[in-house]
């Protein structure tokens, strides 16, 4: 048998593995000079992709501000309505409780290209088609059940008490808010909008039916590279495209996990 | 120094089949420290909710020095509960526990570190200031949310069962902390119980609440020598009742005719005698016994014996019963001060 840290170093080392070996290939990609099969390494190196990927003609950067604006919306509207939702599932009882949770979780199960193609129809009748409205609206189709079942989550565990007794001390309702009650959510509320930032950057289907090619958000233009074979150019998006999830992962996994990958930062 | 006053509150939750309060009255006499007791589920804690304005009546009106206090937001009515947990926030540290109530009131930091000083003196727990909450055993919990409470100088306190979630031996600490904390301040204080020991010790007033409503508001000793009905004198651990009739200064009963004080309620009536005021041997209201029972109960030993067919328990001092066995015929007497018909 081997020894259990043994084991537990040995897991973690392949889930890294695991994690990153795909994108090795893509990181060297998008450096390279000529690269053939079934030759190890490029011929040579270049930023070409870089600097054609950064300058205006590609049309990256902008679309990086598009699906950061949608991503922060949908992220924003998510703890909007999924806050005082995941609070009344958490905290009450009521009735037909187990359908309101089924209802929820009914984005997940239903397939997007379904929900997508039955929203299309809707939304060009309400002119939603091809804006970003109309994006981050379809968007928060699959967001909300995780935020709603995260903060559902964290107010199953939450004491409202507190509440009543922050009142009798003198606390007005906001002050509550913000010295009592958001302490308390704080990170669960973090990593449902993480959760639902995360979710909103990864949508394509729903992006592509709802956005109509207008609304060209970075996985519809890495899509679209990865599609006409510059192998280069999409390595360079996907580089950009993966930074958030790395940056989110790396300054936020204190609070998810209770402890640091990167120390004292 | 305030009067509080409670006339006629009602309140019935949604879908309850009875009322939790049924037109409550009471006058707390200002800088008073009232009980409201009764057994679990009969309204107290929702008449302390009431109180603090967690929540609102159906009926019946709050008034602090004669002005209605309905209409006011908690924050504004000087009234500060204390719940049955500690419920300190558990991401502050004692110190800002303590000072929450006043950084709500925008106090400058330093006026609030002082006042926290004099606070944690008060509640003897200098030095703990920087713990967490969670580093507190639950008897410094407590009184850091005494702490927390009385830093705020209310008009008046509200104490949900305030020792019920403390061990044994620290309940005697912390009644006696409250009871000279409360003194010393002179703070109209209400507290709600289900321990009518608790409220015996710690009241000056007790208001017994039995299926929401008020039946008896009275010094503590009265609950024993004058109880308002036998289902005050059960609460209170009466166990002998004996129906009659009193005419004049005396009352006719199974027992035959016993003398009691003057000034009964004439006519029909349950005699109560509390089991710890009958006598062993003769005496004025003397009467044959058998005795068919004897428990030992630690400090005291408690005797069942029977005058005929009417059985009275009767609790004497484990020496006096120490020569007494079950079987034995003993004389018993009632003194008429402690009789009283219900």
């Amino acid at each position: 048998m081997m020894p259990l840290r043994t084991v537990r170093v040995l897991s973690g080392v392949l889930l890294t593995l695991w994690l990153i070996l795909p994108l090795i290939p893509l990181a060297i990609w998008s450096f390279a000079r000529g690269w053939r099969f079934p030759a190890l390494l490029p011929n040579g190196w270049t930023l070409q992709a870089w600097d054609y990927a950064l300058s205006p003609t590609s049309g990256v950067v902008q679309s990086l501000g598009v699906t950061v604006w949608i991503g922060l919306c949908v992220t924003v509207l998510s703890v909007l309505i999924g806050l005082p939702a995941g609070r009344a599932l958490g905290l009450y009882q009521f009735r037909g409780k187990p359908l309101v949770h089924i209802i929820i979780l009914a984005p997940l199960i239903v397939p997007g290209i379904a929900v997508g193609l039955g929203l299309q129809g809707v939304f060009t009748g309400l002119g939603l088609t091809q804006t970003v409205t109309g994006v981050v609206l379809v968007h928060l189709i699959p967001t909300l059940p995780y935020m709603i079942l995260v903060m559902a989550g964290v107010f199953a565990n939450y004491d409202p008490r507190f509440e009543d007794q922050a009142r009798s001390l003198g606390a007005s309702p906001l002050q509550i808010w913000w010295h009592v009650t958001l302490p308390a959510i704080r990170p669960g509320l973090i990593v449902g909008a993480l959760f639902a930032f995360l979710v909103s950057w990864g949508q394509y289907v729903l992006t592509l039916l709802i956005g109509g090619g207008r609304v060209e958000t970075l996985p519809l233009l890495l899509f679209n590279f990865a599609a006409s074979g510059r192998n280069d150019i999409t390595g360079a998006i996907g580089m950009i495209y993966i930074l958030p999830g790395v940056l989110i992962l790396l300054l936020t996994d204190r609070v998810v996990t209770g402890r640091s990958l990167v120390g004292r930062l | 120094m305030t009067v509080l006053s409670l006339q006629g509150l009602g309140l019935t939750y949604p879908g309850a089949a009875r009322p939790a309060l049924d037109g409550l009255t009471l006058d707390v006499p200002s800088g008073s420290l009232t009980a409201l007791l009764g057994p679990s589920g009969c309204g107290k804690t929702t008449a302390l909710r009431i109180i603090a304005g967690l929540q609102a009546p159906d009926a019946g009106d709050v008034t602090m020095d004669g002005v209605s206090i309905l209409g006011q937001p908690p924050e504004a009515r000087g009234v500060v509960m204390m719940f049955q947990a500690p419920l300190l926030f558990p991401h502050l540290s004692v110190a800002g526990n303590i000072g929450f109530g006043l950084r709500m009131r925008h106090l400058p930091r330093g006026q609030v570190s002082a006042r926290v000083a004099e606070m944690l003196d008060l509640v003897q727990l200098q030095g703990l200031g920087d713990r967490k909450p969670s580093e507190l055993s639950g008897g410094q919990a407590q009184r850091v949310a005494l702490a927390r409470a009385l830093i705020l100088r209310p008009k008046v306190l509200l104490l949900d069962e305030p020792l019920s979630s403390l061990d044994a031996h620290l309940r005697a600490d912390m009644r006696d902390l409250i009871r000279g904390l409360q003194r010393s301040l002179g703070i109209t204080t209400v507290f709600v119980t289900h321990d009518q020991e608790e409220a015996v010790v710690l009241a000056d007033r007790i208001a017994l609440i039995l299926d929401g409503q008020l039946r008896q508001y009275d010094r503590p000793e009265a609950f024993y020598q004058r109880p308002a009905s036998q289902a005050v004198a059960r609460f209170f651990g009466g166990r002998n009742f004996v129906p009659g009739r009193v005419a004049g200064a005396v009352f006719d009963c199974a027992l035959g005719p016993l003398t009691v004080a003057a000034g009964m309620t004439q006519g029909q009536g349950a005699l109560t005698i509390r089991p710890e005021a009958v006598r062993i041997g003769p005496g004025v209201n003397g009467l044959m016994a058998v005795v068919t029972d004897r428990a030992f109960l630690g400090t005291q030993t408690r005797l069942v014996v029977r005058v005929g067919d009417v059985p009275l328990e009767v609790v004497v001092s484990p020496d006096l019963a120490a020569g007494i066995a079950v079987g034995q015929a003993v004389q018993v007497n009632l003194p008429p001060a402690a009789l009283w018909v219900v």
